[in-house]
């Protein structure tokens, strides 16, 4: 896609350093007061305008997260964070939510153009339709800064099929009965410690639901990015596939470079009914600090999908790039018969980046199947682990996994780790796992040279290759950005 | 576009195997290479090529002029220089179509050349096939990968006529090929033969040379130049082997 790849390059070349999203936007933010205490998670459901019951079901997430305790299984180093000294709650200083993107602070939305968003929907949001055939296949985007949601685009086009794609603070209100059906039926408050923190002070987030039989004629997307100094970003996603739907739903990710560890704890929420099928794709590149492993994102992050209805299916294809340390196991709990789940992942781990991540595939319906493919990239003396658990019930007949991991080292400084967790309890299950780890060899790099490609187009060659089969699975639009970013996260990671 | 090598000594993992070698090949000829196993032939393709760990100890190598020596690989071939590899590279996952393009794209921009999108490469790739009678699907599959041992060698001749270099060095590129598929690949040399093209073609037997035939043989014995003549001396070489050439060294 023309857009996204022009406006990367642009960004590209306004930015002289590795990371090219690390600017900063100068806006007028609206901050709750620094720390995390039940006053904190009141404030957050007042400023949000909220029913009594979601400020209850906060509350009650927050009493769990005090008695919890942060997980420390993952193969990754960090110092203790101190909950009580970043900020919660950061806006943009506006009146009332923008009606439309003309009343958007155009600042905002010079940072999403810069980012390679397109936000051209702008005219198109304000009533202008685009003439059929024109330019590209649209993508409806919801834009998440900081703690709240500025802008979704194509609503009413999407309305007009029965589709709902709001923020999930607009969803509280306008559909508080499918919010209140849903929400933390998947990831419950007290799932695990940064879910149950996610819980009781979550912001916004983009909510989808897709009625009965409705094919969503476009890829729906969010852009989540931080900005504000000293905050965590806490978004939630819920999307609902009523049953013989489809939807395929993408998101990104970016940050500015600074000095200090910010912290994103995300909880995302599918629900598949019979035979509906999600397709979910990230691409994330938060700021994974600067070379001496100073600064970064911590992403902490909950995605589970439950395919409760028969013959429904959820594909979770993620390319995680950025962040100085990945905690993520996009999940499938497989309920439904002949439902299917699957997990595509390319995670880098480059300078002093440590990524655990994998996925969960929990069998419970019969002839269930799964498919896990990851393929883990280090560099310079970067730590990646794949971690991921196949969990087969009693119930499960004829279940099937295939697991296939794939390492690829650069340089000797790095590591890669494979920890597959496979609980088989049905003896007439099938479940395969294959791993393998190779190096970028020399003689591959100087074949790719002796045909004119300089070495760092040659490791962005070989590393494309090495992902393709994960990368195939990611929309069109966003396969290309993606393989740009595989090269750029990678830059002087040879030689 | 002269290949002038004077003095050329290298060593691998310490090792001499280059003991000195004196060649010129003036633009638009053809210089075969022959000599017994272990005689420095592949060691000389990639010390030309650039490759790491092929270690310059001494002498000079200039290709037009310039001192071929301090370019990096990337840079020898947009000056000019393909190797054609004795053991073509596989590369999982790479399209074979987008290998090809990339390497094409990279030289045609160092010539101010205009990139070619994927349609016009296709077209070019398509015509440059057929006259190799390679299949369409090998542009599809990963590079090199699971392809038999003359698809492998056609892969390279179809690189040649692709990137259109000045000078080729084709590495044993007759090794592993049946009698079609040699003269199919000698048809593919054979076609860039002209004022503005020079070949080494580096070989064990004599057999490819009846289907290349060189303006000059060299004989290269223990990392040395021992011997050099027209196309006869390869014949002289098939009828009494290398063992006469390797005595008189």
């Amino acid at each position: 896609m023309p857009a996204v790849a022009e406006t990367l390059d642009t960004v590209q070349s306004v930015t002289s350093t590795g990371y090219k999203w690390g600017f900063e936007t100068d806006i007028e933010m609206e901050f709750a007061p620094k720390g995390l205490n039940e006053d904190i998670v009141r404030f957050i459901s007042r400023k949000k305008n909220e029913p009594e019951w979601l400020l209850e079901w906060r509350l009650k997430a927050f009493a769990l997260w005090q008695k919890m305790e942060e997980p420390r299984w993952a193969a990754v180093k960090y110092p203790p964070i101190d909950y009580q000294d970043a900020y919660y709650f950061a806006a943009p200083k506006q009146k009332d939510r923008p009606k439309s993107l003309d009343e958007v602070d155009p600042e905002l939305l010079r940072t999403y153009e810069k980012l390679g968003i397109p936000l051209k929907e702008q005219a198109w949001l304000a009533g202008v339709e685009p003439r059929e055939g024109e330019g590209d296949v649209p993508v409806a985007v919801d834009a998440v800064f900081d703690s709240v949601s500025v802008a979704t685009t194509f609503k009413d086009r999407l309305a007009k099929e029965g589709i709902i794609f709001c923020s999930i603070s607009e969803a509280v209100h306008a559909y508080p009965e499918l919010v209140r059906q849903y929400l933390g039926t998947v990831v419950p408050q007290g799932d695990n410690f940064y879910a149950a923190l996610n819980s009781a002070v979550f912001t916004d987030g983009s909510f989808v639901y897709v009625p009965k039989g409705v094919r969503c004629p476009m890829e729906l997307s969010t852009y989540f990015r931080i900005n504000a100094k000293s905050t965590g970003q806490f978004e939630r996603t819920l999307i609902i596939a009523d049953e013989g739907s489809y939807v395929s739903y993408l998101e990104g990710c970016t940050a500015p470079m600074r000095d200090e560890n910010q912290l994103h704890a995300a909880v995302v929420e599918l629900v598949a009914l019979d035979d509906a099928t999600i397709k979910y794709s990230t691409v994330q590149n938060w700021y994974p600090g600067d070379e001496n492993g100073k600064g970064g994102i911590y992403n902490f992050v909950t995605k589970r999908a439950h395919c409760r209805g028969r013959r429904s299916k959820v594909s979770w294809t993620q390319v995680e790039t950025g962040s100085a340390i990945t905690w993520k196991y996009p999940s499938c709990v497989l309920l439904g018969d002949d439902s299917v789940g699957e997990f595509y992942s390319v995670a880098i781990a480059n300078n002093f980046q440590q990524a655990d991540t994998g996925t969960k595939m929990i069998h419970v319906g019969k002839r269930t199947k799964s498919t896990i493919v990851s393929k883990g990239i280090s560099a310079g003396q970067g730590q990646n682990t794949y971690r991921g658990l196949v969990r087969v019930a009693p119930t499960a007949s004829q279940a099937r996994n295939f697991t296939q991991c794939d390492s690829l080292l650069i340089g000797d400084r790095c590591g890669a780790h494979t920890v597959p967790y496979i609980e088989n309890r049905c003896l007439t299950a099938k479940v395969e796992h294959e791993a393998t780890t190779s190096r970028i060899a020399e003689d591959q790099l100087f074949y790719c040279r002796s045909r004119g490609l300089s070495e760092e187009d040659s490791v962005g060659l070989i590393v494309n290759g090495f992902c393709r089969e994960v990368l195939k699975e990611l929309p069109m639009e966003f396969a290309v950005e993606a393989q740009k970013l595989l090269q750029i996260s990678l830059e002087g990671s040879v030689g | 576009m002269t290949l002038k090598i004077e003095g050329l000594t290298a060593e691998v993992e310490g090792k001499t195997i280059l003991q000195g070698i004196d060649l010129e090949v003036p633009q638009g000829e053809i210089h075969a290479i022959m000599g017994p196993n272990g005689s420095g032939k592949s060691t000389l393709s990639y010390v030309l090529a650039g490759r790491e760990g092929y270690e310059v100890t001494g002498g000079t190598v200039t290709f037009n002029g310039q001192d071929l020596l301090a370019l990096e690989p990337e840079e020898r071939a947009a000056a000019g220089l393909f190797l054609a590899f004795q053991y073509p590279v596989e590369l999982p996952g790479v399209g074979n179509a987008l290998f090809l393009r990339t390497a094409l794209n990279a030289i045609r921009k160092t010539r101010g050349e205009p990139e070619l999108d994927a349609m016009q490469f296709l077209k070019l790739a398509r015509e440059r096939m057929r006259a190799l009678h390679m299949p369409e699907d090998m542009l599809k599959r990963g590079v090199n990968v699971s392809f038999s041992g003359g698809e492998k060698k056609r892969n390279e001749v179809l690189q040649m006529a692709l990137l259109q270099p000045k000078m080729a060095i084709l590495d044993e590129t007759d090794s592993g090929l049946d009698i079609d598929a040699l003269k199919v690949v000698a048809d593919g040399v054979n076609a860039q033969r002209g004022p503005g093209f020079s070949a080494l073609v580096i070989t064990h037997y004599q057999r490819l040379l009846n289907y290349i035939v060189p303006d000059r043989v060299h004989v290269l014995v223990k990392g040395r130049i021992v011997r050099s003549g027209g196309p006869e001396l390869a014949q002289e070489l098939e009828r009494a082997g290398y063992a006469t050439v390797q005595a008189a060294a």
